[in-house]
């Protein structure tokens, strides 16, 4: 009874709270409104027992992607103005699409395999039962190809973001210490051998001759 | 549980060799200067070579599964897998000289390329839905960022963050079908969900046809089928030479191949349906990628158009649902990307700094200049437009015999009219190369190297070759569904 009576109450904030994201006028609001969205549905999870999910959406989705989405959208200056224009005149083309997108679900979900009958209520488990070993003994085992081409994928979005942003900035005034104190004289002082040129040399006598004549 | 049982490793050792050489080439790029980076292209290609030796010499006799049956390797996948890795090394090949004159010749460039090559591997090898779409993923990914490389070019950005949104869109459609599959089957494994599907097709026609139109309109825009083609012209036109014509071989063959693993050994108890939905789209896809073309002045943007029609050629095949029609979209695949690499090939030899060829006038004169280059671009034309006795004729009759062959006529015969429409747009490059008056004051330049030369004149004649002997590489295609 408790857990239907919370599952109502988190299903609908989820609701409201996705509804608000595409509504609101503030992006700041709509990015704050994604986070309690994520965060209800973390609870709907950990109702299901899926506690490892449920945490990992909290501090994935809702510490580090939303994060960074609201520090996005603060350093940004977006004319919201400009992105709301048109929202009424595309609104009964979206309207359409979604009303065709609802009854499609509803007339699949309501018959045949996903109605509520066709399927089998899950069993409990018991209190002691990670379900964190449980991931990571099937994500080692049968699923460790697929893991593994996870991990490439994560190294190509490394190279990706490298070789696209990284330039060499040649205006930059950084020192590096290391090649300072390394400096030899060799590098600073350039000595020059020089032939003894006429010029100079006469002068020289012409001093030595005025010297010696005091 | 069950017991998990030590996975069968052999099968995949071409893919290890290939994530190694990949991690080796990006750390030994970094200790190259800029006047070494030829030695970068060639662990590349080296890369490319052991890999398909690996493919070739572990090949199996009969069809091996790893890893739970997520994994697959069988004449398809070996066939399919040589086809890419050969292509992939021809095409980095080709683009060394128009990488160094666009100021783009960079390792990166190429682990990217290996990367998007290793997805493609996968993909023809996957066996469950997880792994077609990490695969796909893979490959996706690294095209996305290969189009972006050159930073400077803004048309380059633009048309790599259409691909990324749209492709992200495409990823997402595809992504909805497999759910929803998943839910109907609960496994992720083709083979489970063939035997599933069977088991449900009279209880749940609905769930399952709701279904498989998302997995098909994923498919058919990852190969750029009308209505899902919006993004080809623009991404191959804005997007580096060089890499569209990585885009427009390879690949398509690692899209075909997902498209049989999915359709074909996945949900070949939906045949019915699915081939209705293709019927449509290849239709659609050859009548406006045709039609479209011939109002085009950029050839990189013509082809994209032609590539659009050849997509439908190829779900011909796919739709007759037999052994003998996949036989020849397979044909038709392996055949297509050879011949947009010459094509494309010799587009990027014309290139040189600061100056992009890329339109139709461009091409006028290039007879005069080079009778060589101008005959080798004139046999791809010659073979995409499907005139024998180049290979692009036996690979459109092939395609057309299957489609006769389950008493469609009218079809064959709305595809033979489309085809002659086509002609139109590819003679005219071939005119103004050959009859056209060059402007005045244009200078034609054209990179010579040698190995690029010979490469080329190969790759070019092969497609006279097989056009005369194509019962070698048609043999191939039928082994992979016999």
């Amino acid at each position: 009874m408790t857990e239907t009576i919370i599952f109502y109450v988190f299903a609908l904030m989820t609701v409201v709270a996705a509804t608000a994201v595409v509504t609101v006028r503030n992006p700041v609001h709509a990015a704050l409104s994604l986070v309690l969205t994520f965060f209800t549905s973390a609870i709907i999870w950990m109702t299901l027992e899926a506690e490892f999910l449920a945490i990992s959406l909290v501090l994935v989705y809702v510490g580090a992607v939303m994060v960074l989405f609201l520090f996005v959208v603060m350093m940004l200056d977006i004319n919201i103005a400009r992105l709301r224009e048109g929202f009424v005149r595309y609104l009964p083309l979206g309207i359409a699409v979604a009303v065709i997108m609802f009854v499609m679900m509803v007339s699949v979900i309501t018959g045949g395999i996903f109605s509520g009958d066709s399927v089998i209520e899950p069993i409990a488990k018991a209190a002691d039962y990670s379900n964190t070993k449980a991931l990571g003994r099937v994500l080692y085992t049968q699923y460790v190809f697929a893991f593994e081409i996870a991990a490439v994928i994560l190294l190509v979005a490394i190279v990706a973001a490298i070789s696209l942003t990284m330039r060499k900035r040649t205006h930059t005034k950084y020192q590096s210490p290391s090649a300072q104190i390394r400096v030899t004289k060799a590098d600073r002082l350039r000595i020059v051998k020089m032939p003894p040129s006429s010029e100079p040399s006469r002068s020289k006598t012409l001093s030595n001759e005025s010297l010696g004549n005091e | 549980m069950s017991e998990f049982i030590q996975p069968n490793l052999i099968p995949v050792i071409p893919e290890m060799v290939m994530l190694a050489m990949t991690c080796l080439v990006l750390v030994v790029d970094l200790f190259l200067p800029q006047a070494k980076r030829g030695f970068t292209l060639f662990l590349t290609v080296l890369t490319l070579l052991l890999t398909a030796a690996a493919v070739i010499a572990i090949a199996p006799a009969d069809t091996v599964s790893t890893f739970g049956g997520s994994f697959i390797l069988d004449q398809l996948a070996v066939t399919l897998k040589v086809a890419i890795l050969l292509i992939s090394a021809l095409v980095f090949i080709y683009s060394r000289d128009y990488l160094k004159d666009h100021d783009i010749y960079k390792g990166e460039y190429y682990v990217l390329g290996l990367f998007a090559v290793l997805g493609m591997m996968i993909m023809t090898s996957a066996h469950s839905f997880l792994l077609v779409y990490l695969g796909l993923e893979l490959l996706s990914l690294s095209l996305y960022a290969m189009i972006a490389f050159n930073r400077k070019s803004i048309q380059a950005s633009e048309s790599a963050m259409k691909y990324f949104v749209l492709g992200a869109m495409a990823s997402g459609l595809l992504l909805y079908g497999i759910s929803i599959f998943y839910g109907i089957t609960g496994t992720l494994d083709l083979n489970q969900v063939s035997d599933v599907v069977r088991m449900q097709l009279t209880e749940n026609p609905i769930a399952l046809s709701f279904a498989l139109t998302f997995i098909v309109v994923g498919l058919s825009f990852k190969l750029g089928a009308v209505p899902f083609h919006m993004w080809l012209p623009d991404i191959y036109q804005g997007a580096p030479t060089s890499v569209t014509l990585f885009i427009g071989t390879a690949p398509k063959i690692a899209g075909f191949a997902m498209a049989i693993r999915l359709l074909v050994d996945g949900l070949s108890d939906l045949q019915a349906e699915w081939s209705q939905m293709l019927l449509v789209l290849a239709v659609v896809s050859m009548a406006l990628g045709n039609i479209v073309a011939i109002v085009q002045t950029n050839f990189k943007r013509m082809l994209a158009y032609s590539t659009v029609s050849h997509v439908g050629f190829i779900m011909l095949g796919l739709l007759s649902g037999t052994e003998v029609g996949y036989s020849a979209a397979m044909f038709y695949t392996l055949t297509y990307a050879i011949t947009a690499s010459v094509a494309f090939g010799v587009l990027m030899l014309l290139n040189r700094e600061g100056f992009e060829a890329e339109n139709i006038d461009d091409l006028t004169g290039l007879n005069n200049k080079n009778p060589w280059y101008a005959a080798l671009l004139a046999i791809a034309l010659f073979s995409m437009a499907g005139l024998p006795p180049t290979v692009g004729f036996y690979a459109k009759l092939s395609v057309i015999q299957a489609v006769v062959s389950i008493d469609m006529v009218w079809l064959a015969v709305v595809a033979v009219l489309l085809s002659v429409i086509g002609l139109f747009y590819y003679l005219r490059v071939v005119k103004a190369m050959y009859f056209d008056p060059s402007d005045e004051g244009r200078e034609l330049t054209i990179k010579e190297s040698l190995d690029v030369k010979i490469l080329l004149s190969l790759n070019g004649l092969s497609l006279l070759g097989l056009g005369i002997f194509p019962s070698g590489l048609m043999a191939y295609c039928i082994l992979a569904f016999s």
